[in-house]
C-alpha cells in the first residue's frame, strides 16, 4: 500500500530530519509513528501527502511514486486530521465535512447525503449539519475532523496527534470509537503521536523513531516484550514494562531465591531458634541435595514438641509447590484462591530453588503501581 | 435658537442644492475608497504572501498618510489640474493605508492550522485564498474600508478649494460671509452625519461578514424550517 524507500529529508542548514527511512505499510494497517519531539515523525507523515517534499528517496502509494503525481490530486485522495482540528469556522458542519467532495466536484445533493451518512458513524444527529464549528465541544469537533478525512472514502488517512488537544476522558472515548471505525471501514492509517498509551491502544504496528531513523518497528506486544534497546525501554517507560511483565514473567523472576530451610536431622529447638532469627513462622524442609521434602511451622512444633525431638518427626510432607517456569499470573491466582501464605518454587527435579510469598505479591502490585523494582527486599516466609 | 432657525431656513431655501452637494461629496469619497480597494486589497494579499515586501509597502502608505490634506491637494493640482478627479485621486491615496494594512493583517491572522488543513485536503493555492483566507479575513478587510471611508468623507470637504464641489462648498461659503455660523453648520452637519451613517453601515456589514457570527442567520433558518 505505502512504501518508503531510502527516504531522507534535509532542511535548510543541513539538519537531517529524516534519514534513510525504509518502511512498508500494508493495506488496512494502523501504524503509529512515535518518538520524542524532533525525531522526524511528523515530517515523515507529511511527506506522504507532499506537504513536505522528500529530499532523497521515494515514496510509493500502491506502487506509484508520489513525486510523479499532481500534489493537489494526491492530497484529495488522502485523508488528513490534525491536532488543532482545523474546521473552517465560516462553514457549517455539513460544508466542512463535504469540502473535499466539493473540491472533487460532487453535486450538491450527493454531498449533503454523504455528510448525513457520515454523521451517523459517530452518533451525531443530523441537526448538527447546520451548526457551526464553534457551537460544538472539542470532542465533537474532532469527530467532525475525522469524518472530513473519511468523506471521499479515502483509503489512506494521515493523523497528526489528532486527540492530543482533548481532555483525557474525551480522548479515551474518541480513541475507542475511532479504533472501531477503522476496523469497520478497513482504512490504512498513519498516526503520529507522542503518547505511548495511545499508540499501544490503537496501533497494529508501532514505529519508534529517533533522530530521523526507525529504532524499532513492531507490534505493541513485541515492543513491550522485546524492546530493541535502552532508548526504546526508556521511551516506553518502566511502568509500562512492569505492567506488561505480570503476564509474561515466570515465577523464577519474582521469587525469593533464598528461602529459610532446615534439614530433617536438626532438632526442634534449633528450628525454633532459626525461625526466631529469621522472623518467620514456617521452615521448608530439604535434604542434603536440596530436594524439598516438606515444611514445618510454629504451630506444629508447639503441639508436638513434647513427643518429638527432630524436625523429621513432625514434618508435613503434603505441600503445594510450583515449578520455576510457571507464569506468575497463574501462581498469583493459586495463592489468592487457596489462601496460602507462600508457595515453594522447585525445579523439574523437585529441588527447592526459591519461594513466592504474599510479600512478593505485594511487590508485584507495588511495582505495577509505582514502578519501583526492589526485588532484593522480598521478605522471608510469612 | 436663531441659529437653528437660520439653518432650517437655509435648508428650505437651498434643499436641492444641499442634497446635490451631499450626493457629490459622497460619490467622491466612495469612488476614492472603491478605487483604493481595487488596488489595496490585492496588494494587501500580495504582501501577506511575500511579507518581505510588507515593510516597504506599508511604510510607503504611511508616508502618504502623513502629508497634510491641503498640501496633497495643492501638489496634485499642479499635475492634474482643478476638479473632481484630483480630489478623488487624493482620497484614493489616503484610503490606501487602512485598506492595505487591514487586508494584510486579516490574511496574516488566519489560523495556520486552517491553511494547512485546506492545503492538505487538496485545495489549490487559489482555492485556499478564495475559500479560506478571504472569507476569514473579510471582516477585518471591511474594517479597513470603514476606516478609509470615514477618513475620506472628512478630507473631501477640502476638495472645494480646487473646485470639486461637495459639502465643503457650503462650509467655505459660510466662512466667507459675515455671521455665517448657520451656513457653516448647514454644511458641517450633513458631513458629520454622512460620516456617522457610513461608519454605522460599514460596521453592520463588517459584523455581517464576520465568520463567527453566523449563528443568528442559521437559527432563523432553522426556525423557519420548523415552522414550514
Amino acid at each position: 500500500m505505502l512504501k518508503f524507500e531510502h527516504v531522507s529529508k534535509v532542511y535548510k542548514g543541513g539538519k537531517r530530519a529524516v534519514n534513510d527511512l525504509n518502511l512498508e505499510i500494508e493495506k488496512g494497517e494502523f501504524i503509529c509513528f512515535i518518538g520524542p519531539s524532533g525525531c522526524g515523525k511528523t515530517t515523515t507523515m507529511k511527506m506522504i501527502n507532499r506537504l513536505i517534499e522528500p529530499t532523497e528517496g521515494s515514496i510509493f502509494i500502491n506502487g506509484k511514486n508520489i513525486m510523479e503525481r499532481d500534489p493537489v490530486q494526491l492530497r484529495r485522495e488522502i485523508g488528513y486530521v490534525i491536532q488543532q482540528i482545523g474546521l473552517f469556522p465560516h462553514m457549517t458542519i455539513q460544508e466542512n465535512i463535504s469540502l473535499v467532495l466539493k473540491l472533487l466536484k460532487w453535486p450538491e445533493a450527493k454531498r449533503r447525503e454523504r455528510a448525513r451518512e457520515l454523521l451517523k458513524l459517530v452518533d451525531l444527529t443530523p441537526d448538527y449539519l447546520e451548526k457551526y464549528p464553534h457551537e460544538l465541544s472539542g470532542g465533537q469537533q474532532q469527530r467532525i475532523g475525522v469524518l472530513r478525512a473519511l468523506a471521499a472514502d479515502q483509503p489512506l488517512i494521515l493523523m497528526d496527534e489528532p486527540f492530543g488537544a482533548l481532555d483525557p476522558i474525551t480522548r479515551d472515548s474518541l480513541q475507542e470509537e475511532f479504533k472501531k471505525l477503522q476496523r469497520k471501514l478497513d482504512k490504512t492509517i498513519v498516526f503520529v503521536t507522542h503518547d505511548m498509551d495511545e499508540a499501544i491502544k490503537l496501533a497494529d504496528r508501532i514505529v519508534i523513531m529517533r533522530d530521523g531513523q526507525i529504532v524499532q518497528c513492531d507490534t505493541p506486544d513485541d515492543i513491550l516484550r522485546n524492546p530493541a534497546n535502552e532508548f526504546v525501554e526508556e521511551f516506553i517507560g518502566k511502568d509500562r514494562l512492569v505492567q506488561a511483565r505480570p503476564n509474561i514473567q515466570t515465577v523464577e523472576q519474582i521469587m525469593n531465591p533464598k528461602p529459610v530451610t532446615i534439614t530433617p536431622e536438626h532438632s526442634l529447638s534449633e528450628a525454633i531458634q532459626l525461625m526466631k532469627q529469621c522472623r518467620v513462622d514456617s521452615l521448608l524442609v530439604v535434604d542434603e541435595k536440596k530436594v524439598l521434602t516438606g515444611f514445618i511451622d510454629v504451630e506444629m512444633i508447639d503441639q508436638k514438641r513434647k513427643k518429638a525431638n527432630l524436625v523429621k518427626d513432625i514434618v508435613e510432607t503434603e505441600i503445594f509447590t510450583v515449578e520455576k517456569d510457571t507464569l506468575v499470573r497463574d501462581t498469583v491466582r493459586k495463592i489468592l484462591k487457596r489462601g496460602m501464605k507462600y508457595v515453594p518454587v522447585v525445579d523439574h527435579n523437585h529441588h527447592l530453588v526459591g519461594i513466592v510469598t504474599r510479600a512478593s505479591l505485594v511487590d508485584i502490585v507495588y511495582d505495577s503501581i509505582w514502578g519501583e523494582v526492589e526485588t532484593d527486599e522480598i521478605s522471608k516466609i510469612g | 435658537m436663531d441659529t437653528i432657525k437660520d439653518i432650517l431656513f437655509y435648508y428650505t431655501q437651498n434643499g436641492s442644492y444641499v442634497w446635490e452637494q451631499f450626493y457629490r461629496h459622497f460619490l467622491m469619497s466612495a469612488y476614492g475608497v472603491l478605487f483604493a480597494a481595487i488596488v489595496a486589497i490585492p496588494l494587501g494579499i500580495l504582501i501577506a504572501r511575500y511579507h518581505k515586501l510588507s515593510a516597504w509597502v506599508i511604510s510607503l502608505a504611511n508616508i502618504i498618510q502623513t502629508i497634510p490634506a491641503l498640501a496633497m491637494l495643492a501638489v496634485l493640482m499642479l499635475v492634474m489640474g482643478l476638479g473632481t478627479d484630483t480630489v478623488v485621486f487624493s482620497l484614493f491615496l489616503y484610503s490606501l493605508l487602512p485598506i492595505i494594512k487591514n487586508t494584510y493583517t486579516g490574511i496574516r491572522n488566519v489560523d495556520h492550522a486552517l491553511l494547512e488543513s485546506g492545503k492538505a485536503m487538496g485545495m489549490t493555492k487559489f482555492q485556499v485564498l478564495r475559500m479560506v483566507e478571504i472569507p476569514l479575513a473579510m471582516s477585518v478587510i471591511m474594517a479597513g474600508l470603514r476606516t478609509a471611508l470615514v477618513i475620506t468623507i472628512g478630507i473631501a470637504t477640502i476638495g472645494t478649494f480646487i473646485g470639486a464641489g461637495g459639502l465643503g462648498d457650503i462650509i467655505l461659503r459660510g466662512t466667507n460671509v459675515t455671521d455665517g455660523t448657520a451656513i457653516i453648520l448647514a454644511g458641517a452637519i450633513p458631513t458629520a452625519l454622512m460620516a456617522v451613517i457610513a461608519d454605522f453601515v460599514m460596521g453592520w456589514l463588517e459584523r455581517k461578514l464576520s465568520p463567527n457570527k453566523k449563528r443568528k442567520g442559521a437559527l432563523k433558518k432553522n426556525i423557519e424550517e420548523q415552522a414550514a
